[in-house]
């Protein structure tokens, strides 16, 4: 991205001023290299969406911002509804509440070196994953209600999980205000056979190590240490999720100009929050938030059980659980005033920091686990919602934080780059083991595709967004 | 599909840019189609074995396209299948089509990813000063 008509605020921050249709200025959270390789546009999506109508303070993007659809990816956005402020289907995206869930397994390194590759293989062998694999779960209209009103909360009354695992998800497992009935018959369809499956692309399943420890004390309460074996998975809300954005930003792109909303850019299509459609969407896309979180109780119960054959007895406890593509109604803090406002976050984690009254309790001191996604061959982050007070004090983007890496080259340009099985077989020889039916599919996630995810969390830290924890470093790596 | 109707793939930063062209507009659509197949797996790998029908009405040629692409998408998702041969019929904004294709086989076909859904990002249908149709847009990976 050129520098130019960029105004920077601080070393990390840069603002891009008002100008044309832009109610706000866009904010961007970057170093000047990362900034720098952004494409052009990242600056282009980030006014569009600062022209939405009701949109608060400024268009953030994250260090990891990159060209989406509509929003740009990595991009974060509030609207107040009392102000004509939209919801946007385009400014979740396909994947609605595509994130990371991260397990304790109580296991080091040295006890799981000798029995790698048969863990990885059980692992692959439970966990449904990539094009065509079909889950063990198959509901009735009734079950599917009930999944899509209770999320998390669902899988653990079904069995899969515990109540304890609750307390570690974002809205305890479930998000209010879900309608089952706003969702169509064609979502519903598509995730049929798709409940308790990781899917494909860029979803994963890790068992990673903690490599380094940056913040003793926030590792201290999240209960890492340096050797600790974890488990990482990313993945969504699957074909119903996807069926959702598709239906929505149908809707949403043909009801604008009768709701007088000009698009710049139909996949910024949105709808008034005070709307028919705007409602009905809110209630289609919390029950795909809750499918997505039922998704990763299934997809634990099955990691449990890989677990378990290969490690009798042991546990593995929930971390924490981050959606990173949603729209959520929550309560901020905007020039000294308390307002209730729905914060878009596509491709960005939410990172509230101590003391907010959304945390688990044993959580409330060091503020949100934000789990950050790296490629297989690299490194993925844990770090923690910025503080209040200290180094870049008070909340920014509406405690909103990066999600991953971000990709530095296409699927295509990483295909004829390289070749899947000379992948795999770099990685196995670094002591990666990486299991996935897919060849090509390998080949498109090649750890170099990705951006530097350290400098992404480098600069997110250095911005005040949130604070470096733990790294993690990847053993097996379950393919979708 | 007719000889004359080309396809192939477009880089995007995330994703994957689809685009068919041909002497017709139901030309384009068809290559369209094979190249979002190609974004999922080698369509060549496909054999055309079950047809599957298809059909769309949308406001304008843009939105036909989309709807096009998230009606296959919809079909390779709930039937478990993919599709490498496409007969298009397009009359007023209306598409009829007959998709072929076989159920996937992951050991055969080597899927790298699934299409989420077609985007309006990148959506282009247009008639070139050529004669030639052509319609691209990127499908969300």
């Amino acid at each position: 991205m050129d520098l130019k008509n960029l105004k920077q605020r601080g070393e990390f921050e840069w603002e891009l001023p008002r100008a044309g249709a832009m109610r706000v200025p866009g904010v961007i959270f970057a170093s000047r290299e990362l900034i720098t390789g952004m494409d052009e546009k990242v600056r282009e999506q980030v006014a569009n969406v600062a022209g939405l109508p009701g949109i608060v303070t400024a268009s953030y993007a994250m260090p990891d911002a990159h060209w989406g659809y509509g929003f740009p990816i990595g991009g974060v956005a509030a609207f107040d509804a009392d102000e004509g402020g939209v919801v946007s289907a385009g400014g979740v995206g396909f994947d609605i509440s595509c994130g990371v869930r991260s397990l304790h397994t109580g296991l080091k390194l040295a006890d799981i070196e000798a029995q790698k590759a048969r863990l990885a293989d059980r692992l692959f062998a439970r966990i449904p994953a990539g094009i065509g694999s079909t889950g063990g779960v198959h509901l009735d209209p009734a079950g599917m209600a009930a999944m899509l009103r209770g999320g998390a909360r669902w899988a653990v009354k079904e069995g899969y999980g515990s109540e304890a695992d609750l307390t570690r998800i974002e809205e305890f497992g479930c998000v209010e205000g879900a309608d089952p009935g706003a969702v169509s018959d064609q979502a519903k369809k598509r995730q049929r056979d798709e409940m308790g499956t990781l899917g494909s692309g860029n979803h994963y399943l890790e068992v990673q190590v903690v490599g380094e420890i940056f913040d003793e004390a926030a590792a201290r309460a999240y209960d890492l240490a340096i050797g600790d074996v974890v488990v990482s998975l990313h993945c969504g809300s699957r074909g119903l999720g996807h069926q959702i954005g598709t239906d929505f930003l149908r809707e949403m792109v043909l009801a604008a100009p009768a709701a007088g909303i000009a698009l710049p850019d139909r996949e910024l299509a949105c709808a008034p929050l005070k709307s028919e459609l705007g409602q009905r969407y809110l209630g289609a896309m919390r029950a795909a938030i809750n499918c997505a979180l039922a998704n990763r109780q299934i997809l634990t119960h099955l990691a449990r059980q890989a677990f378990a054959e290969v490690f009798p007895g042991v546990r593995l406890p929930l971390f924490y659980d981050v959606s990173h593509n949603t729209c959520k109604e929550e309560t901020h803090t905007v020039d000294g005033h308390k307002r209730r406002l729905f914060v878009h976050r596509k491709g960005a984690t939410r990172a509230f920091g101590p003391g907010h009254a959304e945390l688990p309790r044993e959580y409330a001191q060091t503020g949100q686990p934000v789990l950050i996604g790296g490629s297989m061959g690299t490194a993925s982050y844990v770090l923690a919602g910025a503080a209040e007070t200290g180094r870049n004090a008070g909340e920014h983007a509406f405690g909103s934080a990066c999600h991953g890496a971000g990709r530095a080259m296409s699927r295509h340009e990483a295909a004829r780059r390289w070749h899947g099985r000379a992948v795999v077989d770099e990685l196995a020889a670094r002591g990666i083991l990486i299991r996935s039916s897919s060849s090509r599919g390998v080949a498109e996630e090649a750890p170099l595709a990705y951006k530097d995810v350290t400098a992404v969390v480098d600069a997110a830290d250095h911005a005040g967004l949130a604070r470096k924890v733990a790294r993690l470093s990847p053993l097996i790596c379950v393919k979708g | 599909m007719n000889p004359g109707t080309r396809w192939e793939t477009f880089a995007h930063e995330a994703d994957v840019g689809v685009r068919g062209s041909g002497a017709t507009l139901a030309e384009a659509f068809a290559g369209a189609a094979t190249a979002m197949t190609a974004a999922i797996c080698d369509p060549a790998r496909i054999a055309p074995h079950d047809a599957v029908i298809v059909d769309c009405t949308a406001p304008d040629e843009e939105m036909l396209l989309v709807d096009w692409l998230n009606a296959l998408v919809y079909e390779m998702a709930t039937r478990h299948m993919l599709f490498s041969r496409f007969e298009v019929t397009i009359e007023d904004h209306h598409l009829s089509a007959i998709a072929w294709g076989e159920p996937v086989d992951v050991a055969k076909h080597q899927p790298a990813a699934e299409v989420k859904g077609a985007s309006f990002c990148e959506l282009a249908v247009r008639h070139a000063p050529d004669g030639q149709w052509l319609a691209q847009c990127v499908v969300d990976v």
